[in-house]
């Protein structure tokens, strides 16, 4: 038995500073692309490129739809001119016209995880948030099986038909004031998968999304800066613009 | 058994039935007659020592095929077993009387393509639940146009899913699909008189997202994304396995450089992976501290990834051909001593878990898998090599270079959780070892192969961090892909699954399924 608490002493402690300072440690996050300045005769091969359509051009500019990136870096990656990548994480996002959370979010919040179809890569990395380094409890959140004692309910996957049903019930049992948080490229898009006979283009297409974390997964801090927008302890992440209306 | 013996044994036993269609080095196809399909697939699959590894249906313009692929052990290479009908003829005989690892295939193939299979003791009610579909559609079709909505039936209240247990006071205990903290969406149907799981029916598809329908009609390099991302805790496997099909089908001839990096990656996402399912199995049983410690080494292994490539979860660095972008060797020598680094820490808590009696007490003689029953069931991986079923493709087909590495296949005997816990233990010890190879192998060079895509199709396989994936591709004239089959090996090991839970007690339920180290995503595809 000793031994367990020595081992747990020798391991030190290695949770992350973050939201007190920034993180600064390797390989936290896989980064996503930044727009801006881009050589004008390159503009048109690198919005092919991309093959969820995450760039898109305004006079010269380049503009970029962080939630549609799903990491398979072929605008980075054996191209002639590679476009800007930015190694964040505070990646939360409040959509215009979305609720104030206000005081019934400040405190202790229970979080209800729902899997609508997702790969497994998010679904870990909400995992993630239990383990020492991100230690999500001493923040406050904490997960909770059962949607009757959830403030907020976080999906990940593009939800497929066979659970559509099973999320709404979710989150009609969750008492209100309630919010979503959609975790990841599939839940906020679709991703890879949309939009087919089997699959929604994400959460949207069902409930109301109040929070939107991007990432292909979202690492997670960056589901963290998400829960910490959530409940109005961070500023929501700056748009690059608001692209909502160039391809929907 | 190998070749030469292979073809007397058929000419003996079914002369005119079954013919060798073609042949090369590695793979035999075998042209069957249906009504010696299922003797011929009992004697490959009982008698003769081959593993299966799945079915695959073609619709082509005119008629059906359906494949069996087999493979055993070096020279036995592979087997694939063909049957040919015209379209309108629907009806196969099962080979499950024999073959029960084919069963969930015969299933599969029942529900999205509308063949029957005779002589199946189950079929409908699996991918497309009863409850929400209509009857009659076949989604796998040629003729199904996969963008358009589905109109589902309203779910009907009175619906009750099939029941096996009848005994007096027996009761359903349906879990999930959504149940417990962050699970992945499956639902059991559990039944029970009182304390004991008698039956336990796991009902999935919950995330079905038709991957191998979505394919179709796309190029092959779209085609990896999905390959990639559809079970991304193990993306590089199944990519992996995805460029190797195409790659056989377009004879290239890969670079050194870009096979042993490929290795090394390989093996950096087993361990992550086996990290992952030693902390899950540490959280089942509640035991936080080694639940924190082994979440530690999955968190250092997931950013060793990270800072190596790029992407946590080894994303966006297979290319058809080779890889996308080179890394650097110091960059792979840093990553091999930090993953070293952390071995030295699962060792350290393998040491203190083996001497932790409240956590033995939870797997020990718990959820025991006979060998002859893996063996039957078709199981793979790590769950098939703690019952003594001890077959890895890297070693009994080897890929990518494996045949010149060192290293062991661990197996155990016992089949319980416990076995389950050393197998991956062990497995990570050495998939360390093949890094340590592949690492000091590294000689400059490119890594990719500007490949000619052409028409044809072959199977790619990897030993996948959870076992065997299969992935079969056939290209068009086009270059594009014209049929996808993935044989993921939870779709192999969920069917096992309820061998560990029937006859324990439902406290062990939670401590079964982790030990069983199941992707539901990777299943669902």
């Amino acid at each position: 038995m000793s031994q367990w608490v020595i081992n747990g002493i020798r391991a030190g402690i290695k949770t992350t500073a973050y939201p007190a300072k920034p993180e600064t440690a390797a390989g936290v996050t896989p980064g996503l692309p930044v727009g801006g300045d881009y050589p004008a005769n390159n503009v048109n091969s690198l919005i092919s490129l991309c093959p969820t359509r995450v760039f898109s051009d305004s006079d010269g500019q380049i503009i970029v739809d962080r939630r549609r990136c799903i990491h398979c870096y072929r605008c980075v990656r054996g191209v002639e001119r590679p476009v800007n990548w930015e190694q964040s994480y505070e990646w939360g996002t409040v959509r215009d016209g979305q609720h104030e959370f206000g005081q019934p979010f400040e405190r202790s919040i229970h979080i209800c995880v729902v899997d609508a179809g997702d790969c497994g890569a998010c679904l870990n990395e909400v995992k993630q948030l239990n383990n020492p380094y991100y230690n999500m409890h001493r923040l406050g959140f904490f997960i909770t099986p059962t949607p009757r004692h959830a403030d907020v309910l976080l999906v990940v996957g593009p939800v497929t038909d066979h659970m559509k049903f099973a999320l709404k019930k979710v989150y009609d049992a969750m008492p209100a004031p309630k919010r979503v948080v959609a975790v990841g490229a599939c839940a906020l898009t679709g991703g890879v998968f949309a939009e087919s006979f089997v699959c929604a283009k994400g959460v949207r297409d069902v409930l109301p999304v109040d929070v939107e974390v991007p990432g292909n997964p979202a690492p997670p801090l960056a589901i963290l800066h998400g829960l910490l927008v959530a409940t109005g302890r961070k500023a929501p992440a700056m748009k690059d613009a608001d692209p909502t209306n160039l391809h929907e | 058994m190998n070749r030469p013996e292979l073809k007397e044994q058929i000419a003996q036993r079914w002369p005119g039935q079954v013919q060798c269609r073609s042949e090369s080095a590695s793979l035999c196809e075998l042209a069957c007659a249906r009504a010696a399909l299922p003797e011929l697939c009992a004697r490959l699959f009982l008698e003769w020592n081959f593993s299966f590894a799945g079915l695959i249906v073609e619709e082509g313009a005119s008629e059906w095929q359906l494949r069996y692929a087999f493979y055993g052990e070096g020279d036995a290479g592979w087997v694939h077993v063909l049957v040919t009908a015209p379209l309108a003829e629907k009806t196969f005989p099962s080979i499950v009387k024999f073959v029960h690892a084919a069963d969930w295939h015969e299933r599969e193939a029942e529900d999205l393509f509308g063949i029957h299979f005779e002589g199946h003791p189950r079929l409908g009610d699996f991918i497309l639940h009863d409850d929400a579909w209509q009857e009659n559609v076949e989604p796998m079709r040629r003729h199904f146009d996969a963008r358009e909505a589905m109109r589902h039936r309203k779910p009907d209240e009175d619906w009750r899913p099939h029941r096996i247990v009848q005994e007096p006071g027996a009761f359903v205990m349906p879990v999930g699909p959504k149940f417990s903290g962050v699970t992945e969406s499956v639902h059991f149907l559990l039944e029970t008189v009182g304390e004991d799981v008698i039956r336990s029916t796991p009902r999935l598809f919950y995330k079905w997202r038709a991957i191998e329908k979505m394919a179709e009609d796309k190029t092959a390099d779209e085609v990896l994304l999905l390959a990639e991302r559809f079970a991304a805790t193990t993306a590089f496997a199944h990519g992996l396995a995805f460029c190797q099909a195409v790659e056989t089908i377009c004879g290239a001839n890969l670079p050194l450089r870009a096979k042993i990096l490929r290795v090394f990656l390989a093996e950096l996402e087993r361990l992550r992976q086996h990290a992952g399912a030693i902390q899950e199995i540490c959280e089942s049983t509640a035991l936080a501290v080694a639940n924190a410690h082994a979440g530690i080494c999955e968190e250092e292994l997931l950013r060793i990834s990270c800072e190596l490539t790029g992407h946590r979860y080894l994303f966006g660095l297979l290319a058809l051909g080779g890889l996308l972008c080179d890394l650097p060797d110091d960059a792979c020598a840093k990553a091999l001593e930090k993953s070293q680094k952390v071995l030295t820490q699962l060792n350290r808590l393998e040491k203190q878990l083996r001497v932790s009696s409240s956590f033995l007490d939870r797997l020990e003689e718990v959820g025991i898998v006979p060998e002859r029953t893996a063996m039957v069931y078709g199981l793979l991986g790590p769950i098939a090599r703690a019952s003594g079923v001890v077959r890895d493709l890297r070693r009994a087909q080897p890929y990518s270079g494996y045949e010149n590495l060192q290293f062991d296949v661990p197996g155990e005997q016992e089949g319980d959780g416990y076995a389950r816990l050393r197998i991956l233990f062990a497995e990570a010890r050495q998939s360390v070892r093949i890094m340590e190879q592949a690492a000091a192998a590294l000689q400059s060079g490119s890594v990719r192969e500007p490949l000619q895509l052409r028409a044809g199709a072959a199977l790619g396989w990897v030993e996948a961090p959870r076992g065997g994936a299969f992935h079969w591709v056939r290209l068009d004239e086009k270059g594009k892909v014209a049929r996808y089959r993935i044989v993921p090996p939870s779709f192999a090991n969920w069917h096992g699954f309820h061998l560990s839970v029937e006859k324990f007690a439902f406290q062990d339920f939670p401590i079964m399924l982790s030990t069983f180290n199941l992707s539901v995503a990777e299943n669902d595809r």
